[in-house]
């Protein structure tokens, strides 16, 4: 079977009284692209930036349960939250580059955790611009601004400033919802390339989106988790008739 | 099918009265405008036009002689000189204070009661008259026993300049994509490395704005620097020493009975404004520049 990566357990959520997450419970397979689906409000975005505690930074946010990042609670007391961050790194809905040049965009997370001492920085902010595919189109101006790329570039940076932190697990939250298609296109060409190397968590409402990236299938409504499993036998064979009515477009 | 459609023939149906109401009100808020820009222009106009006789290389480039104020020779770059130091040092002495206040209340302690208690503090402080400033300045010098001087000058200066720079950031900071922050943390940054090298850096041209609009109020302030700073004749030299102001040379002058020197006095006001023009529209040009780099 497969080797898990991430295991949540028990895992609550409420923001105020509001409860986002309900006993959640699921293990996330490593080197393989889940996707977590759902409607609009469902609680996955909740759920995958509770995966590199980027929820603390929310106001009244209360988290019980576990996460279990290589069998290590991220959310016990002892642990680092930027270590945590640093081994997850996240993909946003809009693309939000630093407010630095390109090259800076990627060296930023290598100088902050001084991953490149006795390494060649402009080695490696090239390698991690040429695996998330934009080395070709920003060779020239690397010492442009960030924000002078056009979005669908904005977006390649920001995933190449997340590999250049040498992370082991890429959450994406609908990544390509802000892009055009053909920048849509990049991204996902880029995340089934990087699947070899990181265990990718991807939220999505576009279903075909799911069908064409995804090896593990969660599924998600009103913050219960409804169904998991491989993704071939969730979209062939739903066992849930929630999962059924949502894969066939009834909601 | 639309039986009680009117046909569309593009001509006004609404009633007259509709349409009255929109030009009227459209006209009132055109008369509010046009207040502040002749407002702004029949100051200007003034300084201008009474300033320029009083006018002089001299007046630029000497200080008081003896019988100035009576209309002998001399000039006002004890003045000038006094300014530029009071309102540069309280303007970087308030920087250093203002910016930690303002990260501190968007990367610490966001939408908490202690941040809510903090804005009050400042919001209040504000509104502080700033002859209160210049009176509560002289009571703590002659606490611990220093007398007017550049030094108490200052001092008293960051107080009245603190809320404005403070707010001013704050604001910014605030202005500052939820998500930017999140990006930030995502790449397992701490809230300092986010405070400082992210959020600090896509702030940086409020930052300057918030700065400049502190020095802009501060030189011109006359109120708070007499009794800190006192006046004096001579160059500035020494913190410990009284210094010259711009407003208080304007001030001094303004109240003697002679023409020559009440006309110096209008072209001290002149330098002042063009010093703080020259320092507002300095301003806007760097933060222009500075803000190549921010994202939208």
């Amino acid at each position: 079977m497969n080797d898990t990566h991430i295991s949540v357990r028990d895992l609550n959520v409420y923001y105020g009284k509001h409860q986002a997450l309900c006993d959640i419970n699921v293990e996330i397979p490593r080197n393989k692209i889940t996707v977590i689906l759902g409607p609009s409000g469902c609680g996955k975005t909740t759920l995958l930036k509770s995966l590199n505690r980027l929820l603390d930074i929310t106001d009244g946010v209360r988290v019980t349960g576990q996460v279990l990042l290589d069998g290590i609670n991220i959310y016990d007391p002892a642990v680092d939250v930027t270590e945590v961050r640093k081994r997850a790194g996240l993909l946003s809905q809009r693309p939000y580059p630093l407010p630095m040049s390109v090259y800076d965009n990627v060296a930023f997370g290598p100088r902050v955790h001084g991953l490149t001492r006795g390494r060649d920085m402009d080695a490696e902010v090239q390698r991690h611009l040429e695996m998330a595919g934009l080395w070709d189109e920003v060779k020239d101006r690397l010492h442009a601004p960030a924000a002078r790329l056009s979005v669908g570039q904005q977006q390649r940076l920001c995933l190449a400033r997340g590999l250049a932190v040498e992370p082991e697990v890429i959450l994406g939250d609908e990544p390509t919802s802000a892009l055009d298609p053909i920048s849509a296109q990049h991204i996902e060409a880029r995340l089934l390339e990087l699947r070899e190397l990181y265990t990718i968590v991807l939220v999505t409402h576009i279903l075909r989106q799911a069908r064409r990236l995804a090896d593990y299938v969660v599924f998600m409504y009103l913050g219960d988790l409804v169904e998991d499993g491989p993704a071939a036998q969730v979209f062939a064979h739903p066992r849930e008739e929630r999962t059924r009515a949502y894969l066939s477009g009834e909601f | 099918m639309t039986g009680n459609r009117t046909v569309f023939t593009g001509k006004r149906t609404g009633s007259k009265r509709k349409h009255l109401e929109e030009r009227f009100f459209k006209g009132l808020m055109l008369l509010s405008c046009l207040a502040v820009a002749g407002g702004l222009g029949a100051i200007l106009l003034t300084v201008v036009v009474k300033g320029l006789p009083g006018l002089s290389w001299e007046l630029l480039t000497q200080t008081p002689k003896g019988g100035f104020y009576l209309g002998k020779e001399g000039g006002i770059l004890n003045a000038i000189a006094g300014s530029l130091y009071l309102a540069l040092g309280a303007t970087a002495l308030a920087a250093l204070i203002a910016l930690p206040i303002a990260l501190y209340l968007e990367v610490y302690a966001p939408g908490s009661r202690r941040a809510a208690v903090i804005r009050l503090s400042l919001d209040v402080m504000w509104g502080i008259p700033s002859i209160v400033y210049g009176a509560f300045g002289f009571t703590v010098m002659m606490l611990v026993g220093l007398r007017a001087s550049l030094l108490g000058g200052i001092l008293t200066l960051t107080l009245l300049e603190l809320p404005i720079m403070a707010r001013a950031m704050d604001e910014v900071i605030k202005m500052i994509p939820m998500e930017l922050k999140e990006s930030s943390f995502a790449l397992g940054t701490t809230r300092f490395e986010a405070a400082v090298k992210i959020m600090a850096r896509q702030a940086l041209p409020g930052i300057v704005t918030g700065m400049l609009l502190a020095f802009g109020r501060g030189i011109g302030d006359a109120a708070s620097v007499l009794f800190t700073a006192g006046f004096t004749d001579r160059m500035p030299t020494s913190l410990f020493r009284p210094v010259a102001s711009l407003p208080l040379a304007v001030f001094f002058q303004l109240g003697m009975p002679y023409k020559e020197v009440q006309e110096r006095a209008y072209a001290s006001a002149l330098v002042l404004t063009v010093i703080v023009l020259g320092v507002s529209l300095g301003s806007r040009l760097l933060a222009r520049r500075l803000a190549r780099n921010v994202v939208q």
